[in-house]
């Protein structure tokens, strides 16, 4: 089977639909899938719930889809560096449901594994856990978290071979693994494409199965916090 | 003489063991870093990293490295990288022994509320939540009181929680105290801050 596509736009192709729960890798502007996102601004597909981290940040990655007004709802940890994301959210256009950070993650893992739910520590006795069904296991409260099942995966890999075999690089592995296992259809765009035989297979950080269209493009990389330290403090 | 930051980070320095895997919030936690000295102690970034290291040298910056302040950062020759659920899964399963947060208010009951300001922007509680219900042990550093003079550690946190009871030790610019299942217990004073002056910056029942 076919997994390559020649740009983000042919692997949207009939993919796309209005209303529609997209997960997204990245953390900050690190490992966004950056290609893709730019496809779906384009599509001009609307009403989307995407569930990511965060929301990249005005003019860059997920910013772009606040942009066109084509986010109706974000699932997110942090939202802090987007002045555009602020305005629609607090004006009532957009939607926001913030989870912690682990949970969101565990959410997005437990989708992929069919895991409609499991309890957490995480959350007990703030804000997170009001409406949530609390059980105590051995003296201890947890809340009932659920999975997320989306529709569609975004993620941004390092590599992968043409079965989708995938590696990430430093941090930017980050969400871009449980994004890509909680999608009905998952696409992948990565730096380079390389025959199968060629990576590892001890080495893969994202086995083929759960990647289904696999585009290779140019990126960007912005920095969003550059820190460095200068030689004479060495 | 109370403390000024990097006291209160050095002294929060005393606090790690040789092997500890451990988490610093962003701010004067971050400081902490600089004070282990010749003890043995990794750093996660919750964004999916152990053996975080400094900054890179200008023009060394790689888009790909960052921590969890999404700051450009290097790697050390123990690091290991990893996916968001598992960094969490290790943070939640209480593999991580200490996170050394930042904080706005802390109750005598060792709630903590550092994430939100009804009324301002909110931003979000990022992974703050998920650290302080994991790991082995949270340690607080902030100034005792806030810029008008009040007590940051109250009988009840007046903001939404970060975590309910899951403060364990409090290091202020006046001293260091425990969490105790009857009150906040003095376990340390600055140079110069008498426990009248403690108990007198200190909303929160101490013991």
């Amino acid at each position: 089977m076919k997994k390559v596509y020649g740009s983000a736009a042919e692997a949207l192709d009939g993919v796309l639909q209005d209303g529609m729960t997209i997960a997204a890798g990245g953390f900050g502007l690190c490992g966004i899938p950056e290609l893709l996102i730019d496809a779906i601004v384009d599509s001009g597909v609307k009403d989307l719930t995407v569930a990511s981290n965060n929301c990249g940040v005005d003019g860059f990655g997920l910013g772009k889809l606040l942009d066109t007004k084509q986010i109706k709802k974000m699932m997110s940890s942090y939202v802090g560096e987007n002045a555009e994301f602020m305005r629609q959210y607090l004006s009532g256009e957009l939607e926001l449901e913030f989870n912690p950070q682990g949970t969101l993650a565990e959410r997005m893992r437990s989708g992929g594994c069919g895991i409609p739910g499991f309890y957490t520590k995480t959350g007990v006795g703030t804000v997170i856990a009001e409406g949530k069904e609390h059980k105590d296991f051995d003296g201890e409260t947890y809340i009932l978290e659920r999975g997320i099942f989306a529709d569609l995966s975004i993620v941004k890999a390092w590599k992968a071979d043409t079965t989708g075999n995938a590696v990430f690089r430093k941090t930017a592995r980050n969400f871009n693994p449980p994004a890509a296992m909680c999608g009905k259809i998952c696409i992948m765009e990565v730096e380079e494409i390389v025959e199968p035989g060629t990576l590892d297979g001890d080495h893969i950080h994202l086995p083929g199965i759960y990647v289904h269209r696999i585009i290779k493009g140019e990126h960007e990389k912005r920095i969003e916090q550059r820190t460095v330290r200068t030689r004479e403090d060495a | 003489m109370p403390w000024d930051r990097n006291q209160m980070a050095e002294r929060a320095a005393q606090e790690l063991e040789d092997g500890m895997y451990v988490n610093l919030g962003i701010g004067i936690p971050t400081l902490v870093a600089n004070y282990v000295g010749d003890k043995d102690i990794t750093l996660q970034s919750e964004n999916g990293m152990l053996g975080m290291g400094p900054f890179p040298f200008e023009g060394d910056e790689d888009p790909d490295l960052i921590n969890a302040g999404k700051q450009t950062i290097t790697e050390l020759r123990r690091t290991s990288y990893f996916d968001s659920a598992t960094s969490f899964g290790m943070i939640r399963g209480g593999k991580i022994a200490a996170a050394i947060l930042g904080a706005m208010e802390v109750s005598e009951k060792g709630d903590l509320a550092n994430w939100m300001i009804p009324g301002k922007l909110v931003k979000g509680m990022g992974g703050a939540m998920d650290l302080v219900a994991g790991v082995g042990r949270v340690i607080v550093i902030m100034d005792h009181t806030n810029k008008h003079g009040d007590s940051k550690l109250l009988k009840e946190c007046s903001l939404p929680l970060t975590g309910q009871g899951v403060v364990d030790r409090i290091i202020t610019n006046l001293g260091v105290l425990d969490v105790t299942h009857k009150g906040l217990h003095i376990q340390e004073l600055a140079p110069d801050v008498t426990r009248d002056d403690m108990i007198a910056a200190t909303e929160a029942k101490i013991v």
